[in-house]
């Protein structure tokens, strides 16, 4: 909302400056966005009158001018606008004067061979119209010398104030000054409150045939008008607010808009036939509309037909074919309470929006009917001359009295500010509402009604909030929170300290957090779906980029490692910790938090001690997956190596990691090239996701005593196997079964090499185990290792291994 | 055997040992004094053909041979392997000023690592951390945030929507701000409550400071008794903590959202240093300005009537801001879209290390 500080006069007698208006707007709640004074802008240029006007010595369109400043010798000007001559008063711009429509400083300059020493100015050049045909011509007594702002009465300046939607009293600058006033600004000024009888009857009838979306519809004719421009102070305010003026008649209903908050609409009579029927639209039906676009509507929108045609969507925006023209002599102004909820929704639907939407949605004043009417009617017998018929209401605005309980103590238990009675009162008082003070079985309270213009009011919190903003909040004092006594207490839940371990040890194992959107392309969210789990998909994405909520962390950071390549990054190690979004119940979301790692490009860079440069494999990202399982608490040793890692995996080099055979904690390994593919990352790449929410929560007692420590007496004992199993057997199940041999003996078994080739048939592959045997009490004897020994080959021998001789 | 002698075989034993150039020469050295068929070992098999008499003179003068001869060999011996040593140690030299072995270092996001700090002033004021879905339904943020369907504001938040509802019908969208958690957790926990919710929010809106999904943080205390003052105080403490900073000065300005009334907005006070915001100092001092921090308000008591909690009984504040924003003011990023592009130079670059845990006692913040 914009407008100038005479426009603000115009309602409120004040004698405060820009500035203090200004910040008094920010502290009652009317945010400032912004104050500019137009004469800043128009600093340098001033009126000047041409004395002589010769020809360019080098240029057949140019002249040059002496120009008389009021000050000093005259200057020399270059100028090629062709209206330039001798006696012409127009206005000269300075050197050092900055051009508002092109933002150039101006420097003395030589134009061909010529120096000059300004520029006389055209009206867009200064932003002042679109008019460029000539310089600016002022009228002969136009005072040379003085500031061209303060001549044209430019210095005036503006506010731009934000306005929260439960303001709708706010969208009129009368709006603003009485909230000003209540603040201790200045007074406000009454609203005009002529009332014109009207010499003849309304010749147009008007009709309400859906009443739910009209509540009432006012109406009166202006014949024998003419429709010119509208005088300098209409413009200039309007120009204030941002707008173009474009006729009288269009200028006065927007200024009835700007002023009061009151939109409304004239109909040019000679286009209409009929009854002015506020209906709904039929389906199918369509409107031009003022802004020369047409719309096709339906049956839930509230229209202004006759019997030939629409004329105006309701409440926002008129038709084109009954729209004023400079023809127009007879009007009829339509000034109607349209149901804000349907008229959001027809705007919606439409995607219209316009000044009046803004208003009509926010709830206009719907006892503000009437006196918007004849401060029209006013108005444009005023400036455009015409006869007023008699004024037709139809229906009648919804208006009910809205009455709040409140107690003056509130604004203390509420708001923290105790806030003396009479003074409470008064601020009210100002700012339209009534106050009944009342008694109730010995208890007073106030009943407070709202004034109409404040549809807003809801509840005693509201009083609350109008004695506090107008009182001012810096005056309310801190009060500490209250405190639990004593060190503060945990607040992490399991989850969110698990997630915390989980990334800190990514984290440290040199892998860098990336955020990346929770929505993917179609495509890439499919190479990722998760089996039995309808992707979610956006009605209305920002882009098909943005498009289908992720089920797997690995698209993105896929897409995060590519860029990161063609930036020319080497080597690279991301990961995310977030949510992947699944179905559940009731149709719900399912949102399961997961760690998402990528490892792509150099896993070792060349170096002098290591020789060439090392890629990652399946095994770096295995690594990766146990030590973040193993910081998060999971029990990595308990874990099983499995397959089904899915399809974005390459089939031979992935697996998943389970706690039994339905719980996958994670899955791991070499992305299938054509995932890589698909995705721009060259060369191999491993990734994996952990799912943090599958790892079980921790149980055992609470507390923080561990488990005596109790070292054992005798040095443990190794042992090494090799064994010659079938290619396909994996490594994993014949640890676990050495290890299983004898569970108290052998404390540990590891691969300590994989071979094929010479000596080892053909589908065979030779496994070298070592195991660590922890004698208890007394050292082994040669018959007991030779016992487990025994022990050790016969479980392997049950998975088709047997022992290399 | 003359003692004489002995005095001449000594000279001749320490002159061939110091004179021993290798550790092989000084041990034929030993062998022909000291071996068994020594001449040293052959001269005490002597004293025992001696007379006692005989034996009280020779027996020390024998042994004291023996014992220097041995001495100096062991200190020859000694000489000798130091020098060998150092003879091998010295063809041992490397080039240290050759790179060490590297080990890749990573980072933690600045979006995690703010979320981490307000998780850690918060719990020092009490407050826990909620967390609820951000795939969420149009009652939880909308409707029982007193936006009903018809509210203005809701056009006003750029909602994502999907085309699905729940199974009690309501509309399936991507949450527009962090607040619908104030529902569920008061649902959830009842009063009284303190709780911050910080996470993923969306808004389809997408230009140089806006991007389509950004992080809040929500806070929310229902008590009894609690006003704007406490509000006040709770903000102040919040940032001076954040940006661990004694002069931060807040402004409170009237404003307005559904789900409070009355609504506040806080600006704080701010310098520009070298180009860049410094949070500081009142908005009105010479060189400084507010700006707006953070959205706050008296919980609107429909919203407590929809948690569930009687508003005549409680009632309470909430507040919310933008996590992204906290973090380029405190941190210095200037584009909030880097933020999501997963750009290595700018991790490094902006990134934590693992080991920057906030902690109170050590301050939240990283220095630069």
């Amino acid at each position: 909302m914009k407008f100038s500080l005479s426009w603000l006069k115009d309602h409120l007698d004040t004698e405060a400056s820009a500035g203090e208006i200004a910040a008094k707007l920010n502290e009652i709640g009317l945010e400032l966005e912004g104050l500019e004074n137009p004469a800043e802008a128009l600093a340098g240029f001033r009126v000047a009158r041409v004395l002589t006007a010769a020809k360019h010595p080098d240029a057949d369109k140019l002249q040059v001018l002496t120009v008389d400043t009021g000050a000093g010798d005259p200057l020399t000007v270059v100028c090629g606008a062709p209206n330039a001559r001798a006696g012409l008063v127009g206005v000269l711009g300075l050197p050092g004067a900055v051009v508002p429509s092109n933002g150039m400083e101006m420097k003395k300059a030589a134009i061909r061979g010529v120096e000059s020493n300004g520029m006389m100015c055209s009206a867009r050049e200064l932003d002042l119209s679109d008019e460029h045909e000539g310089i600016i011509e002022l009228p002969e007594d136009a005072p040379v010398g003085q500031d061209y702002s303060a001549y044209a009465d430019l210095d005036d300046p503006v506010f731009d104030v934000a306005i929260t939607p439960n303001r709708p009293d706010c969208m009129g600058v009368y709006g603003i000054a009485r909230d000003l006033a209540a603040a201790g600004l200045g007074t406000l000024k009454p609203v005009p409150d002529r009332v014109h009888e009207g010499s003849f009857p309304c010749p147009v009838p008007i009709a309400i045939e859906d009443e739910d979306g009209c509540q009432a519809f006012y109406g009166r004719a202006i014949r024998g008008l003419s429709n010119g421009e509208s005088p300098a102070w209409m413009q200039a305010r309007l120009k204030s607010a941002g707008q173009r003026p474009i006729s009288a008649l269009v200028d006065i209903t927007n200024y009835v808009m700007l002023a009061y908050g009151r939109p409304s609409h004239a109909y040019d009579i000679a286009q209409l036939s009929g009854t002015l029927t506020a209906r709904r639209a039929k389906a199918g039906e369509g409107v031009t509309a003022l802004n020369e676009k047409h719309y096709l509507l339906d049956d839930s929108m509230t229209v202004i037909a006759d019997d030939a045609q629409v004329h105006d969507i309701a409440g926002i925006m008129g038709g084109e074919h009954s729209g004023v023209s400079d023809a127009t002599t007879d009007v009829l102004l339509e000034v109607a309470a349209f149901d804000p909820v349907r008229l959001a929704q027809t705007g919606r639907a439409l995607n219209l929006t316009s000044d009046a939407r803004s208003r009509f949605e926010r709830g206009i004043d719907p006892a503000f009917l009437a006196p918007g009417l004849e401060l029209l009617t006013g108005l444009i017998l005023d400036i455009c001359g015409g006869e007023a018929s008699e004024a037709v209401h139809v229906g009648a605005p919804h208006a009910g009295e809205n009455v709040v309980r409140y107690e003056p103590a509130m604004t203390e238990a509420l708001g923290g500010l105790a806030v003396r009675e009479e003074e409470q009162r008064a601020i009210l008082t100002a700012l339209g509402f009534e106050i009944a003070a009342i008694e109730e079985s010995g208890k007073r309270h106030w009943a407070v009604t709202a004034p109409s213009w404040r549809p807003d009011v809801d509840g005693a919190a509201d009083i609350v909030e109008e004695v506090i903003r107008i009182k001012g909040l810096d005056a309310i004092r801190s009060v500490p929170l209250e405190r639990a006594e004593g060190v503060a207490q945990p607040t992490a839940t399991a989850v969110q300290a698990l997630e915390r371990r989980a990334r800190r040890a990514a984290a440290s194992r040199g892998m860098h957090e990336a955020v990346t959107w929770s929505f993917l392309p179609a495509d890439q969210a499919a190479a990722f779906a998760e089996d039995g789990h309808e992707p979610w998909s956006l009605a209305n994405p920002i882009s098909e980029d943005l498009k289908v909520m992720r089920q797997s962390l690995l698209p993105g950071l896929l897409s995060a490692a590519a860029r990161n390549r063609a930036r020319g990054a080497d080597s690279i190690r991301l990961f995310e910790i977030g949510r992947r979004y699944l179905r559940g119940k009731g149709g719900a979301s399912d949102e399961r938090l997961t760690l998402g790692l990528v490892l792509a490009g150099e896993k070792r860079a060349r170096g002098w001690q290591s020789g060439k440069a090392a890629s990652f494999d399946a095994f770096d990202a295995k690594a990766e997956v146990e030590a973040v399982l193993a910081a998060a608490g999971a029990p990595v040793e308990k874990l099983m190596v499995m397959g089904e890692a899915g399809s974005a995996f390459h089939p031979g080099q992935s697996a998943t990691l389970r706690l039994g055979p339905k719980n996958v904690l994670a899955r791991f390994g070499t992305m299938h090239p054509l995932i890589a593919k698909q995705f721009d990352v060259d060369g191999t790449v491993v990734a994996a996701e952990i799912f943090l929410d599958a790892i079980p929560a921790k149980k055992g007692a609470a507390g923080f005593t561990r488990a005596a420590f109790v070292p054992p007496a005798l040095q443990p004992v190794m042992r090494d196997f090799a064994f010659l199993v079938p290619d396909n057997l994996a490594a994993g199940d014949l640890l676990r079964a050495v290890r299983g041999a004898d569970k108290q003996a052998i404390t540990d078994a590891r691969i300590f090499d994989e071979f094929r080739g010479a000596g080892v048939p053909e589908g065979h592959k030779s496994l070298a185990v070592e195991i660590v045997l922890q004698p208890g009490e007394a050292s082994f004897t040669e018959a007991e290792l030779s016992a487990i020994s025994a022990k050790v080959v016969a479980s392997a021998e049950k998975l088709g291994a047997s022992l290399r001789g | 055997m003359a003692l004489t002698d002995t005095d001449s075989l000594r000279a001749d034993a320490l002159a061939q040992i110091e004179q021993a150039e290798t550790l092989d020469t000084l041990e034929a050295a030993r062998i022909a004094f000291l071996g068994k068929q020594g001449s040293i070992s052959l001269l005490l098999k002597t004293l025992g053909k001696m007379s006692p008499d005989e034996r009280q003179v020779a027996g020390p003068a024998f042994n004291g041979l023996r014992s220097d001869v041995s001495d100096a060999i062991a200190a020859r011996k000694a000489v000798l392997e130091t020098a060998a040593l150092n003879a091998k140690l010295a063809g041992e030299t490397i080039d240290l000023s050759l790179p060490a072995p590297e080990s890749p270092n990573g980072s933690v996001h600045p979006v995690s690592q703010v979320m981490d700090e307000l998780a850690e002033i918060f719990a020092d004021l009490g407050f826990a951390v909620a967390t609820g879905p951000e795939i969420e339904d149009d009652w939880h943020n909308f409707t029982a945030l007193n936006m009903p369907e018809s509210h203005p504001a809701r056009a006003m938040h750029d909602t994502f929507y999907f085309p699905d509802a729940d199974a009690e019908g309501r509309s399936m969208l991507l949450r527009t701000h962090t607040s619908p958690v104030q529902i569920r957790t008061m649902l959830q926990d009842g009063a009284p409550l303190r709780v911050i919710a910080p996470g993923r929010v969306y808004r389809s809106d997408s230009d140089a400071t806006h991007t389509p999904m950004f992080h809040q943080i929500e806070g929310l205390v229902i008590d009894k008794g609690i006003h704007l003052g406490h509000l006040k105080w709770t903000l102040e403490t919040f940032l001076k903590a954040f940006f661990e900073r004694d002069d931060i000065v807040l402004r409170l300005r009237p404003s307005y959202f559904p789900f409070t009334e009355p609504s506040v907005e806080i600006d704080v006070g701010y310098s520009v240093e070298k180009g860049r915001r410094v949070v500081g100092g009142s908005g009105d001092d010479d060189g400084h300005a507010w700006m707006e921090v953070l959205g706050s308000g008296m919980v609107n008591r429909r919203v407590i009537e929809f948690g569930g909690l009687d508003p005549d009984e409680w009632q309470g504040f909430a507040f919310g801001t933008g996590v992204d924003r906290l973090a380029m003011l405190k941190y210095g990023m200037d584009d909030l879209r880097a933020f999501f592009d997963g750009d290595l130079r700018w991790l490094k670059h902006y990134g934590f290390a693992a080991l920057d845990v906030p902690t109170l006692s050590a301050g939240v913040g990283v220095g630069a």
